[in-house]
């Protein structure tokens, strides 16, 4: 089979400029044949080099004496908890192919994160996900292809984390029209490992043997690359599907192989074939260790005959690894490959060339320095200009919005609402369970899991994990916005009773080609800056995907920030229920932002759901003030004050009392409801009522203590500078919350009922 | 006692059978991996839940052909205990150590939830430390838990007292909803007519600890204890 000839329109299919063609031959010093051209592609798309994103990336805080590996070194990086335990942990988009074809979309997006953690020598002991979609209210076109896109990303989610054996234990659901046709996945992994047991994806060792393992190697996933060659398909004159398949059975197989292997030492450096398939894995692994590395595709187990070395070398089958191992040591590597029936072979070798030299039947087809082809992708300082539709989201004045007098019917409507609703319809189809860690199951403010680190009665330690991203604010300004989904991600961690230590970010925008979007996305990345170094959380390693575009436009702006925190004691494990009638429900914060010319009305999930209206600007955010009010709250924790904790976001006050009310669920068809009476006279006096209810004013924390507990705790916060008001009481069949004149009761099973079930109906 | 774990590749829950009988109760417990045709000296086997063989034709359809299968089903014709949680159980079907068979939910989804179950007899290794009518709160997770069998052979069961477990309300009612897959008379655990081989679809293993938010699976393992210390005293 004859390769095509590189002609300008081969080029620009790949994807290449001519300016980086030209880069390509100053790597090369000669043209490209057509198999170089297709690795150039892939290693230099914004997938695999970021270039668009580097200068935004390198401005973000990775450093800190917990970060044992960092952001970029490796396939993710590592942290420090303690006592020679440590963890990995990457959040990770599969966006465009759930949007094509959303359960093996969501299914692969799911098993590439995972092979990013174990290839660590970590074991996975948890999944989440944070996930966007189109309106699924009603029954249009339109609301039908988005809960079909919705039902098969959480089912291939399901699918392959469930086969595993990992949990998801959380994450977050969002629906939006900017979504519509273009549904966000964004998968994060998290991994326990010893601190000696970090394997590095580095081909080590000048003749040391390269081993591929996993299934044979297919055409699917060719057009997953960062290109779509009309050529090829001609050539090739079939269809070929452009979305990977994902088998969770095989994953399982190698997830398990590569931990035993890693117990050896048998093996100098490991790497998954992810995007970019071998092309990745053998450049990428020569250029870490600054060697070079020979491979014969005739010795790649191939699924079909006739594959072209530009095929195999793009492919992204899934499931596979490249192992680097020891001379003489090969034996040993077999022997476990055996043992768990995985295909493998030995399929090249380490050379001190610093080239990746790719043959096939002895023939050279390609020849390329490695650390240029990994390193030396150009760098692009996109420009950048504020959005028009700044001005007018923001010429839209609060005055606009039409008073609220009767807040009765607002709350059960707002708790149904597809954003705020429970979301148990997506997570009882994940098992979140297995493994035996899941201490705080999904559905508080943050998943709580025990590391088991020694058997009981000794003691163990916690982690607590979120995801968070209200696009809609990042819309409206996305320096707030992206600010504010830290400081959320880390006052979930803290009332969950963690102390936040690191963090991951998944940046979902448009197409960075324009100044608009790459406004966006650099006032994005100030935002998770100055909040992740206010909380002390570094970044440990994340992912970008840009061009999230569809005809109507672009996605909202959605940097979703994944974070960890630890716990030490399961005594300080908290959860967001109200737990005994009796006790004293109070606000850790102001309850409306007099400072924000919007009182936390901008963005609100009031000011869209009941009014239609994404204007203004989103709540105000003061690193400071919140900063302080995380650090009161979780010492009050850690001492033991505090019964209950939950975070007020979307839906506002209102709604975090309410979820207060009816969130616990110890088993099927069965809550455990309790009311509330609450008084919020003393806030109304002068402000509006929606924003006192449903404003979503940031730095605030419904607390709930033993009564005689009560005034001390106020008292504590108010000395820490954190202002601090008991505000109801727990108990009764009702909620009842009075604010001045006006006042709403509701009973708690009606709310109840349509929160936990709102989901399931829309999509019966 | 000696525990037995069943491993195939695509076991996911053995780890957490370990855990519990090993480092919660204390008990002597090892891996036997599906390659292995001779199982040893256990008293006791146990097939925990996962994916088997990657179950993609049907759950349980190979695990019933590999080598550990034939040791298993040796073991419980000499009357030893056997039981099979989750996959297990689906296993012990298709090999025919119990009755029945595993269908798809009646939702067609994968169910992940804590259940309410209630013990039918206390006349079995399995349950024989609890009482009968005791409500337990424990986690189901399957895609394949609706037990089906003809009426012939449910009536076989019934009147051999064979069912152990049966999805229940809060309350304890047999009720429709009371079950997450639809199973032929709520059924959620079985035993076999000779009451050594038992199969349950929730997992015991994740409710044995108060940490995990309900100890009430312990029950099980405990049970199991107490019969085995019963048959080695006489």
């Amino acid at each position: 089979m004859n390769d095509p000839k590189i002609t300008p329109e081969i080029i620009a299919d790949h994807g290449i400029t001519p300016e980086e063609f030209e880069r390509i031959k100053g790597v090369l010093g000669r043209e490209p044949n057509f198999t170089e051209l297709g690795i150039f592609s892939v290693m230099w798309s914004e997938h695999c080099s970021y270039k668009n994103s580097k200068p935004v990336l390198k401005t973000f805080p990775t450093k800190g004496p917990q970060i044992l590996v960092g952001a970029g070194e490796e396939n993710a990086g590592v942290t420090d908890i303690g006592d020679g335990w440590a963890i990995s942990f990457k959040i990770e988009s599969h966006n465009h192919p759930s949007a094509v074809e959303p359960f093996q979309g969501a299914a692969t997006g799911v098993g590439g994160i995972l092979r990013d953690i174990f290839t660590m020598g970590a074991r996975p002991i948890l999944n989440m996900n944070s996930l966007r979609f189109g309106p699924i209210d009603g029954n249009d076109e339109a609301a039908r292809r988005n809960k079909r896109l919705f039902a098969g990303v959480v089912g291939g989610i399901a699918y392959y984390g469930n086969c595993v054996g990992v949990p998801t234990v959380g994450g977050e659901v969002y629906f939006d029209e900017s979504y519509e046709g273009n549904p966000l996945l964004n998968a994060m992994c998290l991994g326990l490992l010893r601190h000696e047991q970090i394997a590095r994806g580095a081909a080590k060792g000048t003749g040391n043997p390269v081993f591929y393992v996993g299934p044979a190697t297919g055409r699917d996933g060719l057009a997953g690359a960062a290109f779509a060659s009309r050529e090829l398909t001609e050539e090739s004159q079939e269809d070929r599907p452009a979305v990977q398949v994902g088998d969770p059975f095989m994953e399982k197989l190698v997830l398990e192989a590569v931990l035993e292997l890693l117990q050896t030492d048998a093996v100098v450096g490991i790497q998954d074939m992810g995007a970019a398939g071998l092309t990745c894995s053998t450049c990428e692994t020569a250029s870490r260790a600054g060697t070079g590395i020979e491979i014969d595709l005739a010795k790649v187990p191939q699924r079909e005959p006739g594959m072209t070395p530009y095929e195999i070398m793009l492919s992204e089958s899934q499931e596979r690894m490249l192992v680097i191992v020891q001379k003489g040591r090969e034996a040993e590597v077999q022997r476990i490959f055996d043992k768990w029936d995985l295909p493998w072979a030995e399929i090249g070798f380490v050379t001190d060339t610093g080239l990746m030299r790719v043959k096939n039947h002895g023939k050279v087809v390609a020849e390329i320095p490695a650390a240029k082809l990994a390193n030396d992708a150009p760098v692009y300082y996109r420009e950048s200009k504020e959005p028009a539709y700044f001005a007018k989201t923001r010429a839209w004045k609060l005055s606009e919005l039409p008073p609220l007098t009767d807040p009765q019917k607002v709350l059960p409507e707002l708790l149904a609402s597809s954003s705020i609703a429970s979301k148990n319809w997506v997570y009882r189809q994940y098992d979140h369970m297995v493994q035996t860690r899941t201490v705080v199951y999904p559905g508080s403010d943050a998943a709580v899991v025990r590391l088991k680190l020694a058997p009981p009665p000794a003691k163990d330690r916690y982690l607590a994990i979120t995801t968070d991203c209200n696009g809609g604010y990042c819309f409206l300004d996305p320096y707030t916005g992206g600010a504010i989904a830290v400081a959320e991600a880390a006052r979930n961690i803290v009332c969950s009773g963690g102390r936040p230590i690191a963090s991951t970010d998944n940046l979902n925008f448009g197409n960075p080609m324009k100044p608009e979007i790459f406004f966006q996305v650099r006032e994005a990345a100030k935002g998770i800056t100055d909040g992740c170094n206010t909380f002390n959380t570094p970044i440990t390693g994340g992912n970008v995907s840009f061009y999230n575009q569809s005809p109507t436009g672009a996605i909202d702006p959605t940097p979703v920030m994944g974070m960890v925190g630890l716990i030490d004691d399961i005594a300080h494990v908290t959860t967001q229920w109200f737990k005994e009638r009796g006790d004293v429900i109070l606000l850790a914060g102001n309850a409306v932002d007099t400072a924000d010319p919007y009182l936390g009305l901008g963005g609100s999930q009031y000011a869209q759901c009941l009014h239609h209206i994404k204007a203004g600007l989103p709540p105000r955010l003061d690193l400071a003030v919140e900063k302080k009010l995380q650090d009161a709250v979780l010492a009050l924790i850690r001492a033991g004050q505090i019964k209950s904790a939950h975070d007020c976001s979307e839906g506002g006050l209102a709604v975090a009392l309410a979820e207060g009310c009816i969130s616990k669920h110890p088993g099927r068809n069965t809550a455990e409801l309790i009311g509330a009476k609450v008084n919020l006279s003393t806030f109304a006096k002068g402000t509006r009522l929606d924003a006192l209810l449903f404003g979503e004013a940031q730095s605030r924390i419904v607390l709930s203590v033993a009564k005689e507990n009560a005034d001390a705790v106020v008292a504590q916060l108010q000395s820490q500078g954190v202002p601090a008001a008991v505000i109801g009481t727990v108990g009764g069949k009702t909620l009842t919350i009075k604010a001045g004149k006006v006042a709403g009761k509701w009973n708690v099973a009606d709310l109840y009922d349509g929160w936990w079930n709102s989901i399931a109906r829309k999509m019966a | 006692m000696k525990f037995g774990i069943i491993q195939f590749p695509g076991s996911n829950c053995d780890l957490d059978k370990l855990w519990v009988l090993q480092d919660v109760l204390k008990q002597e417990a090892r891996y036997v991996w599906h390659k292995d045709t001779a199982i040893g000296d256990l008293d006791c086997v146990v097939v925990p839940g996962g994916f088997s063989y990657g179950d993609y034709l049907r759950t349980g359809a190979i695990a019933r052909f590999s080598p550990v299968m034939k040791a298993v089903a040796d073991h419980a014709g000499r009357g030893k205990l056997v039981i099979g949680i989750c996959n297990g159980f689906q296993i012990l079907c298709e090999a025919g150590l119990l009755p029945g068979a595993l269908l798809r939910n009646r939702s067609l989804q994968f169910r992940c939830e804590h259940v309410f179950v209630r013990i039918e007899t206390s006349q079995s290794p399995f349950t024989c430390a609890a009482q009968k009518r005791d409500i337990i709160r424990i986690p189901v997770a399957h895609g394949e838990g609706c037990y089906f069998a003809d009426p012939e052979t449910i009536a076989g069961l019934k009147k051999n007292d064979q069912i152990l477990f049966r999805y229940v309300d809060s309350r304890g009612r047999v009720a429709d909803t009371a079950s997450p897959n639809g199973s032929v008379e709520n059924i959620a655990g079985i035993c076999n007519a000779t009451r050594n081989v038992c199969g349950m679809m929730p997992h015991p293993e994740r409710a044995s600890e108060e940490a995990l938010g309900s100890a009430n699976g312990r029950v099980v393992f405990e049970s199991i204890l107490k019969h085995l210390r019963g048959s080695q005293a006489q």
